[in-house]
């Protein structure tokens, strides 16, 4: 069952809450990972290997350079879903 | 001709050890006599087999300290050291330092024996996409120097010697090479081990090396007892600042002890059995570089692992560097409580050996109901034993599998 962009969100704040220690309620659609969240790239990858198990999703090495915000990977997930 | 070299004081003290989450509480359940070997609260003897089933582990609560998201980024040998080295950052005044000053000398047996284990778990069930990113950072053995060195700021060097059961002694002896060379005012320096993992067990207990005490493991590490029959492993980490005598003086600093004399030796001879000759040409070596005279002696803390041949080799080794000279000395293994840390057993017992100084006080070695009569030097059995006053000087061994022979000396401040 796919998953809603409510519950994309919610999923991702407990992942990089989990990797970072950042609060679940700072990750915001249009936060970005670098810049407000101050996230490097290995816990990127982290974030990235997480969800995908959580999602059930494929997200490619080179997609990840383009998820710049939360609302992008959010976006990202909720496509790759279908 | 060349400058004075610097003496190299003790000046902060960390760790999380089996017998406790902080130097204090640690220094004294040592006090105590306090064993900390217990059988598993697990399933590994049923489900892989395992004949040894007990060990010392990490008090409870030890590595509260840290957030969720750091122990994530760190193999728990890594966090062992983590919470140490802040110990002795803030036991040694949390000082203001020039960052190209300050360095770090960690050492380590094994690495991050659980991380590589794990992840190799990842690979074959779940797939390589699965694997942690960060493996490679925490499995590694640099790792714990690595991130110590970034915790502190610390630029002069970031070093980690890696001899088996020497490693955590070996980490002292370098450190107080760095601050003679000139190359920094202060070093952390220590040891750090978390291998207590059913393949490690197994791979000791088949090399015949570990007790195979189960029904009585509280008893099983017994140094110098006749029915002595291998060691217990142990796992933490500790710490200890080192610092020329120049800086600490200038900052008043509290000073536990001097690290006054290494000896470092290999033996060249067995992959695992230890050598006489190679711990002897070691300790030899400590009293000369602190330019001591074996009536200086007043207490060694011993490898002692609690191993049949070991034991007794090791003291008359000890006697033989020392002419002798050992009627003024007493003798501790503190891994009859604490098991063997492996990489962190020099590093504890060398801060077990700077507080002996300070406090003026030996640990006792627990678990002796028949002294070995081979036994050539006196040991604090069962008790502790006070020491004396005036200038004294207490020698810390530490040996490792490949013929690493560390001896350091620590004198009275």
């Amino acid at each position: 069952m796919a998953h809603t962009e409510n519950e994309i969100l919610e999923g991702l704040a407990e992942i990089v809450n989990e990797e970072t220690g950042v609060a679940t309620e700072d990750v915001k659609l249009e936060k970005s990972f670098t810049d407000d969240l101050d996230i490097d790239s290995i816990s990127m990858m982290t974030i990235v290997v997480n969800a995908e198990e959580k999602f059930d999703v494929r997200i490619p090495d080179e997609e990840v350079k383009n998820l710049a915000t939360v609302g992008d990977a959010v976006k990202y997930i909720e496509g790759a879903q279908n | 001709m060349p400058a004075p070299r610097s003496r190299v004081a003790v000046t902060g003290l960390g760790t999380v050890s089996p017998l406790g989450g902080d130097v204090t509480s640690t220094w004294e359940a040592a006090l105590a006599g306090t064993s900390t070997a217990r059988t598993f609260d697990n399933d590994w003897k049923e489900r892989y087999g395992l004949s040894v089933d007990f060990a010392c582990q990490l008090v409870p609560g030890a590595l509260d300290s840290l957030s969720r998201p750091e122990s994530r980024k760190l193999d728990p040998s890594g966090q062992y050291s983590m919470v140490a080295a802040r110990e002795a950052w803030a036991d040694a005044g949390a000082p203001e330092v020039d960052p190209d000053r300050l360095g770090v000398v960690v050492g380590t047996g094994i690495g991050g024996i659980w991380t590589t284990l794990d992840q190799w778990d990842v690979v074959r069930e779940r797939g390589a996409r699965r694997v942690n990113p960060f493996t490679v950072p925490m499995l590694m053995a640099n790792g714990s120097a690595a991130q110590i060195s970034m915790e502190l700021g610390a630029r002069a060097g970031a070093h980690t010697p890696v001899s088996a059961c020497a490693s955590g002694a070996e980490a002292v002896a370098l450190g107080m090479g760095m601050i003679r060379d000139g190359r920094a005012d202060m070093v952390v320096v220590g040891g750090t081990e978390a291998s207590i993992h059913p393949m490690t067990i197994a791979a000791f207990a088949n090399i015949r090396a570990l007790s195979g005490r189960v029904d009585d493991p509280e008893h099983a590490s017994r140094p110098y007892d006749v029915d002595r029959d291998g060691f217990v492993l142990g796992e933490g980490a500790a710490i200890l600042v080192l610092e020329s005598e120049e800086h600490a003086t200038a900052r008043g600093a509290r000073v536990y002890a001097y690290a006054s004399g290494r000896g470092m030796a290999s033996d060249a001879h067995h992959i695992s059995a230890p050598s006489a000759d190679g711990q002897s040409r070691a300790v030899r070596e400590a009293m000369e570089d602190a330019d001591l005279s074996p009536s200086d002696i007043v207490h060694v803390n011993a490898h002692g692992t609690s191993t049949p041949l070991g034991d007794i080799g090791e003291l008359r080794a000890v006697s033989d560097a020392l002419d002798g000279v050992t009627d003024q000395v007493v003798v501790t293994s503190t891994k009859s409580m604490t098991g063997h840390l492996l990489g962190g057993a020099g590093a504890l017992e060398s801060l077990f050996s700077a507080l002996a100084s300070y406090h003026r006080i030996a640990p006792p070695t627990i678990n002796i109901e028949n002294l070995d009569p081979e036994t050539p030097m006196r040991i604090a059995q069962n008790a502790p034993a006070e020491l004396p006053g005036g200038d004294i000087a207490v020698l810390n061994n530490a040996f490792g599998f490949g013929g690493h022979d560390i001896a350091v000396v620590f004198t009275s401040a």
